[in-house]
């Protein structure tokens, strides 16, 4: 772990009240006449750390995409950052999007340049000295624990450090939001957590933002029952009898069916609630 | 399999038309607004020119040949065996070199952009492109067209010159011809309204080349059969176009020189 992070601190700790890095209001949107997102509305807090739950095909990585001005609602508000990104004329967005890190469902490597090259993509596009940018990526690199990594091409990498490059990739210039596309969407168990770890590790040694969309479970409970300890370079569980009860209050969960919010609140909300549906797929 | 009725593919097809004229125009804005992407231009110019370069000489240099065997043939009834140099420079100058060029370029490049770009589109590339700031269309299409338009420019002088030596070649060594009296024959019936012609068709081929098989990379949907079928519409619609194009500038070209 390297030595100059930020002190960590659990979500709940750093979500400030202000106006919302993300909010939607009443979006929706339709592919060839089918909705696929119909009136959804939620806000994300700075700090704050939203996990969007739900079954397959229920619009998790479409909200994602609306998050980041990849696709325009049929309908509704999306305000990132307060600008209304729907709004945005084509350069006023890029510009928006240097803000936003993003993490591929299947990691979006550019399969004919190095990591080291991916990863600097950015910083290239923003003509950050060589010099720098090697810096940077090495950094960015350590924080996934991939530097030895730094001049294979993606077709080289298993499946669980393409994500982490992605991950990396994505991190590089510091984001104030990241979107995270089912990082361990594929992965086996023991990837998943060393994946989850480093989404966690970004939440309480950065504080950033996220939106996490994720179909496994067990992603979201790891994330809101731990917090990722500097010294150890590993998670720990939060404590029993700490402030929190065990849980981190300033996770958010969003869960979605068939394109409409079912559930949105607190993990202790989530754990606690009646609708039969959530009941259902909390089982 | 679905079949569309007829107001559906009147639509897709209207909307395919508007989603072309977008991205050519946003690719054609790019060339003059920053950022221009040099380093992308030099590597599409290296692969479009340089890579295209043994087939469009070869196609050139064979189609002269032919030309010179089948024209001799035919002008041998009149006793104009003689004039087989003017038919051949003119022949690979005002048609078969810019069309010939435009169909082997687009069958080369045309797919390896649709390909590539393909690829790019339903592995989530563009997507990433777009959300790490970068314009794909700027990125990817505008060094294509810049590319194309002036490498097809230079590779049809290269392919006519191989046409009029392939031509040559045959003359001097089958039919009996004097080399010098060809060459000189070539040249002088040459006019500058038939190279004008010649040296305009490449400009609309390179443009519908690069548009063609960066919009059908763009628009793939359906992995790796989507990319194939991409490639396969790139080089159909390209083919197609150069050779409708290529009549309306020939009409055109006539037009303003007359001949």
């Amino acid at each position: 772990m390297p030595e100059d992070l930020p002190s960590p601190a659990t979500a709940s700790s750093t979500a400030t009240i202000g106006p919302p890095v993300v909010q939607f209001e009443d979006v929706s949107i339709a592919f060839e006449g089918k909705p696929v997102l119909q009136e959804i509305s939620f806000s994300v807090q700075r700090g704050q750390t939203l996990v969007l739950l739900g079954p397959a095909g229920c619009g998790k990585s479409v909200l994602l995409k609306l998050a980041n001005g990849l696709l325009k609602p049929d309908s509704g508000t999306i305000r990132v950052f307060g600008e209304e990104i729907d709004k945005l004329r084509r350069r006023e967005l890029y510009a928006l999007r240097a803000r936003i890190g993003m993490v591929f469902q299947e990691s979006a490597l550019f399969d004919s340049l190095t990591v080291e090259e991916n990863v600097a993509y950015r910083l290239h596009e923003e003509r950050v000295p060589e010099a720098e940018a090697h810096t940077r990526v090495v950094e960015a690199l350590k924080f996934v624990e991939l530097e030895a990594a730094i001049d294979k091409f993606p077709s080289e990498l298993s499946g669980g450090m393409r994500r982490r490059v992605s991950i990396a990739r994505a991190i590089v210039s510091h984001p104030d939001l990241i979107l995270y596309d089912s990082p361990t969407g594929g992965l086996d168990p023991i990837t998943s957590t060393t994946i989850i770890e480093l989404v966690m590790k970004q939440r309480d040694v950065w504080h950033t933002t996220s939106l996490v969309v994720t179909h496994r479970l067990q992603d979201a409970f790891i994330l809101a029952a731990n917090r990722f300890d500097p010294a150890t370079n590993s998670m720990k569980p939060l404590p029993k009898d700490g402030p929190d009860h065990g849980i981190d209050e300033g996770m958010k969960f969003l869960l979605l069916n068939e394109g409409k919010v079912v559930f949105h609140g607190t993990t202790e909300e989530l754990v606690r609630s009646g609708d039969p549906w959530v009941k259902r797929y909390l089982e | 399999m679905n079949f569309l009725s007829p107001e559906n593919f009147i639509k897709k097809q209207v909307v395919a038309v508007q989603e072309y004229s977008i991205l050519s125009g946003t690719a054609i804005a790019g060339i003059f607004t920053r950022p221009i992407y040099w380093a992308d231009i030099f590597t599409q110019m290296d692969s479009i020119g340089v890579g295209s370069m043994p087939i469009v000489v070869l196609t050139g240099l064979f189609t002269g040949c032919v030309l010179a065997l089948q024209s001799a043939t035919a002008l041998k009834q009149f006793g104009a065996v003689s004039k087989t140099s003017s038919l051949v420079a003119l022949s690979m100058v005002k048609e078969l070199g810019p069309v010939l060029t435009g169909l082997m370029v687009s069958g080369r490049n045309a797919s390896g952009m649709a390909s590539e770009i393909g690829s790019m589109k339903v592995t989530e590339q563009i997507d990433a492109m777009r959300a790490l700031g970068t314009d794909p269309i700027r990125k990817l299409v505008t060094p294509r067209i810049i590319a194309t338009i002036f490498m097809l420019f230079f590779l049809t002088i290269i392919a006519d010159a191989a046409g009029i030596a392939g031509g040559a070649l045959v003359a001097v060594n089958m039919l009996g011809l004097n080399a010098s009296s060809y060459l000189h024959s070539s040249y002088s019936s040459l006019v500058h309204g038939d190279i004008v012609q010649g040296l305009t068709k490449p400009l609309f081929s390179g443009f519908i080349i690069a548009t063609v098989g960066c919009f059908f990379g763009m628009r793939t949907t359906g992995g790796t059969q989507g990319v194939g079928r991409a490639t396969t519409q790139a080089v159909v619609v390209s083919s197609v176009f150069i050779i409708v194009v290529d009549f309306i500038v020939t009409r055109a070209m006539i037009g303003i020189f007359g001949s």
